[in-house]
């Protein structure tokens, strides 16, 4: 059951890991606005009126 | 389904969804209320850029009157207002109230297709911010503030920079502690669940090592998560007075002693796994106090009231310079609609200053040459030329400000704090017995472990915790019936007034529903040539009045001539015509009112328009449920209400009228020192010094993203008949806190009646704080939602 020492040491560097990416999510602001991205994703791109017709050619 | 939305957008404006006049404008099918929303349209279609009119229906705003923004080209004012500048690429950010729906979003991120001098541009929608990145060397920031107010999003550039004030208030580190001790907390409890369950022979060699990373782990848990509650102990012990973090703090300390003492001795498995969960909930507890609103500021002064930058003459030469290098003697140019920044004396022009900011009186006022104009007025006709006598910093308004008596002098001590100092006497005393007793008893060990026990289990983190969690709930209540409340420390004064001061024009009377109303006659034919002439000024009370009109063709005019801010004359179909205030009319009229728009047609007297504020709905049934409170009227406007006033406000409450801003402020501190607790309702300016100065200030507004003086709360003009729910439901909250304590104290006496015999064992007293917290928090949540229910505000 040695190993044990091994998993426990494991599991801890596992959560050092998490929890220092966490300061750096945090520390580069993304977690500032965390309501306009789910706006943002909703938005269509750009569709054209050549676009649509090459489009409706193309399939 | 494509016919009625035909339908529907025929009767309103395609771009602002503001009702059609009858003439109204068109192009491309569409149809639009003024020339201005026509021409963000045109603006948009010509740079492809119609989608904004896709994601949501007549997303717009009207346009506001122009602006000037010569300023903008001053070096030393760009660079206070850069972010970031580098060789040909610059940002900024620019707070832009008109933000409110996703096609602002799309329509300000595509920037670029207007002008591909700006590279990208990326919106913070609940802040109403949007950061622009643009090469500075193609675009000017003038031309980029011009860009934005052609498609209808005007950035508020003022002296108090609303953005960057913003960035610096939020405390980005209790975030981080808070992650920290999450983490230390889950591999704690991981690590202690071998003891709580029994260890075996063969598992006992794993535990030294779990107690070492026990303790391991608490050493930031203690000393970084938990370094404020060190701090704030030294502090307040310095000054003689005991806090809610002194007992915690203590507590902290006697944990994370007890846990080394153990494990390095190997006598037990300590505390660690209830420090951390300790040090965990405290800070959470704590965030949520911390909590604000992002969108509203509460902690406005003059200054975000003030322009940046005036124009000032240097040897007749007209030049922008910023409002904090104003000195006395320079010459200010103000334009119509323009503030006058400090207190200066009137050279040349002829002024009718709006002084609505400083004294609340709504009627211009007309001062003559060589006369002073205090700051904040507000000018309502042509340019003037002033000479400032006294810098912005020590002028009358800003006085009001750096005022001294404001409330910092008053000990303002909540229930917690008041608490916490019985608390932790009681808990010394009872300690001190335990260890006295097992020291008679010659137990040493045992009266070591009592008095750490005590300590440990007569925690007061239930007592950290109710307050955020009621006042928290409470807060989120208020909000979704539009009271904004500053923070959860504000809502504790709310439910100790006793005094409620009323400010009147904006408070108890609403400035949106203001009714055009004619005194005098006209005729369809007189109708239409009133409307053909008020059509083709900009200001506010023509288009007033040119709504409330609403007629269905115009004429043609000659002659056409404007005094700004007075009056208006035209030829129409041979008949000469005046609209405006008195002393611009040809002839002279005795007996009516000076207020209002005159009309004379042809040298006959006509009638006037005026504008009749409306007292808000409900008035008198929220006075009358508010009649257990002492009630007070301060207006700064003429008496002219009095009689409607006195038939709703009980006898013996105070009303008075002409109230200047220092007169308000020196009522409420009078109050204060005859041991009332006052609470004011104002709205504008002229009340910020009262607001300041009462322990509770609510700052009325129809619109939530107008500029509202600081204030504990901003009060929606529609909540306002709310208000004794509100007061009530804050008072209940209290209610709630007292109780969820009396629940605190019964589990401690379980606690300390296994820590005085010295047997707690660290698995009770780590079961039993979570079971109490969770008793708690459960509690609070319930409870104030069965108040609020009570209150019918859920």
């Amino acid at each position: 059951m040695n190993i044990l020492y091994f998993l426990v040491g494991c599991s801890v560097l596992m959560a050092l890991i998490f929890l220092g990416a966490f300061f750096w999510a945090y520390k580069t602001g993304q977690n500032d606005d965390v309501h306009t991205p789910g706006i943002r994703v909703l938005f269509d791109d750009e569709v054209t009126a050549e676009k649509s017709e090459e489009d409706h050619f193309s399939s | 389904m494509e016919d009625q939305s035909k339908t529907t957008t025929k009767a309103i404006c395609y771009h602002c969804g503001e009702d059609l006049p009858k003439v109204k404008y068109q192009t491309d099918d569409k149809d639009f209320c003024c020339a201005g929303c026509m021409a963000v349209f045109k603006i948009l279609s010509e740079n492809n850029l119609c989608n904004y009119y896709v994601y949501n229906n007549n997303p717009g705003r009207q346009l506001k009157n122009e602006s000037h923004l010569e300023y903008l080209d001053d070096p030393k004012i760009i660079d206070q207002l850069l972010d970031y500048k580098h060789e040909s690429s610059g940002i900024i950010t620019f707070y832009i109230p008109a933000i409110h729906c996703s096609s602002c979003i799309w329509l300000l991120e595509h920037l670029y297709k207007i002008n591909p001098a700006i590279f990208s541009s990326r919106i913070d929608f609940l802040k109403k911010q949007v950061t622009i990145n643009f090469n500075h060397e193609e675009i000017s920031l003038k031309h980029l503030v011009e860009t934005l107010n052609q498609i209808g999003y005007e950035p508020l550039i003022s002296l108090q920079d609303v953005v960057k004030a913003h960035s610096s208030s939020v405390d980005k580190t209790l975030v981080l502690k808070i992650a920290v001790a999450g983490f230390l907390m889950g591999n704690v409890m991981l690590f202690s669940f071998p003891e709580y369950f029994g260890l075996s022979g063969f598992e006992k060699q794993f535990q030294s090592l779990f107690g070492w990373l026990n303790l391991a782990f608490s050493i930031p848990a203690a000393f970084y998560c938990g370094r404020d509650y060190f701090t704030s102990a030294i502090t307040s012990i310095k000054h003689k007075h005991i806090n809610l973090d002194t007992p915690l703090a203590l507590i902290i300390a006697v944990l994370f002693l007890r846990t080394a003492f153990e494990v390095i001795f190997a006598t037990g498995p300590g505390f660690a796994d209830t420090l951390t969960g300790l040090v965990f909930l405290l800070l959470m507890g704590k965030w949520l106090k911390q909590r604000t609103y992002h969108h509203i500021s509460f902690d406005r002064d003059y200054r975000s009231y003030f322009p940046i930058a005036v124009t000032t003459l240097e040897k007749g030469k007209e030049k922008p310079v910023s409002i904090n290098d104003i000195k006395i003697g320079d010459r200010l140019w103000i334009r119509n609609g323009e503030l006058v920044p400090a207190d200066a004396i009137l050279m040349k022009g002829d002024a009718w200053v709006d002084m609505s900011f400083v004294t609340g009186e709504s009627e211009p006022i007309h001062k003559v040459l060589g006369e002073i104009i205090y700051a904040g007025g507000r000018q309502t006709t042509e340019a003037i030329e002033l000479e400032v006598i006294k810098p912005v910093s020590q002028s009358y308004l800003t006085g009001l400000w750096n005022n001294e008596n404001y409330k910092n002098n008053i000990e303002k001590q909540n229930f917690n704090d008041s608490v916490a100092k019985y608390f932790s006497l009681g808990v010394f005393l009872i300690a001190f017995a335990a260890t006295a007793y097992w020291l008679f008893q010659h137990d040493s060990h045992k009266a070591w472990s009592a008095f750490t026990a005590v300590i440990i289990v007569a925690c007061p983190c239930v007592l950290a915790l109710s307050t955020p969690f009621t006042l928290s709930a409470i807060l989120s209540v208020f909000d979704k019936k539009g009271f904004y409340v500053k923070n959860t420390d504000a809502v504790e004064e709310l439910a100790k007034c006793d005094t409620l001061i009323f400010d009147k024009t904006g408070t108890l009377t609403s400035n949106e529903n203001a009714e055009i109303c004619f005194s005098g006659s006209l005729t369809n034919e007189e109708k239409l040539i009133v409307a053909s002439l008020l059509r083709n000024s900009t200001h506010p009370l023509s288009r007033h009045i040119l709504k409330a009109l609403n007629v269905e063709r115009f004429y043609s005019l000659n002659d056409y001539k404007e005094v700004v801010g007075k009056g208006l004359s035209a030829q129409i179909n041979s008949h000469t015509i005046y609209a405006g205030h008195l002393s611009m009319l040809p002839v002279t009229i005795k007996s009516v009112g000076e207020t209002g728009v005159h009309i004379v047609i042809d040298h006959n007297y006509k009638g006037c328009f005026d504008i009749k504020q409306q007292w808000r709905p409900g008035l008198a049934q929220l006075v009358s449920k508010l009649s257990k409170f002492n009630l007070q009227v301060l207006s700064g406007d003429t008496d002219k209400d009095r009689s409607m006033l006195t038939t709703i406000f009980p006898e013996q409450s105070t009303i008075r009228f002409r109230q200047r801003p220092h007169q308000k402020l020196d009522a409420v501190l009078s109050l204060q020192e005859s041991g009332n607790t006052v609470m004011m309702l104002g709205d504008g300016l002229n009340d910020a010094g009262a607001l300041k100065q009462s322990n509770f200030g609510i700052a009325l507004t129809d619109n939530i993203n107008n500029f509202t003086p600081g204030c504990d709360a901003i009060l929606q003009g529609g909540g306002l008949n709310l208000l004794p729910h509100f007061i009530q439901l804050s008072k209940d909250g209290l209610k709630v806190i007292k109780i969820s304590f009396a629940i605190a104290i019964a589990y401690n006496c379980i606690g300390i009646y296994y820590a005085v015999q010295g047997t707690l064992y660290p698995l009770v007293a780590a079961v039993l704080m979570p079971v109490s917290t969770v008793t708690i928090i459960l509690f609070t949540t319930l409870a104030t939602r069965w108040f609020a229910r009570k209150n019918k505000l859920i």
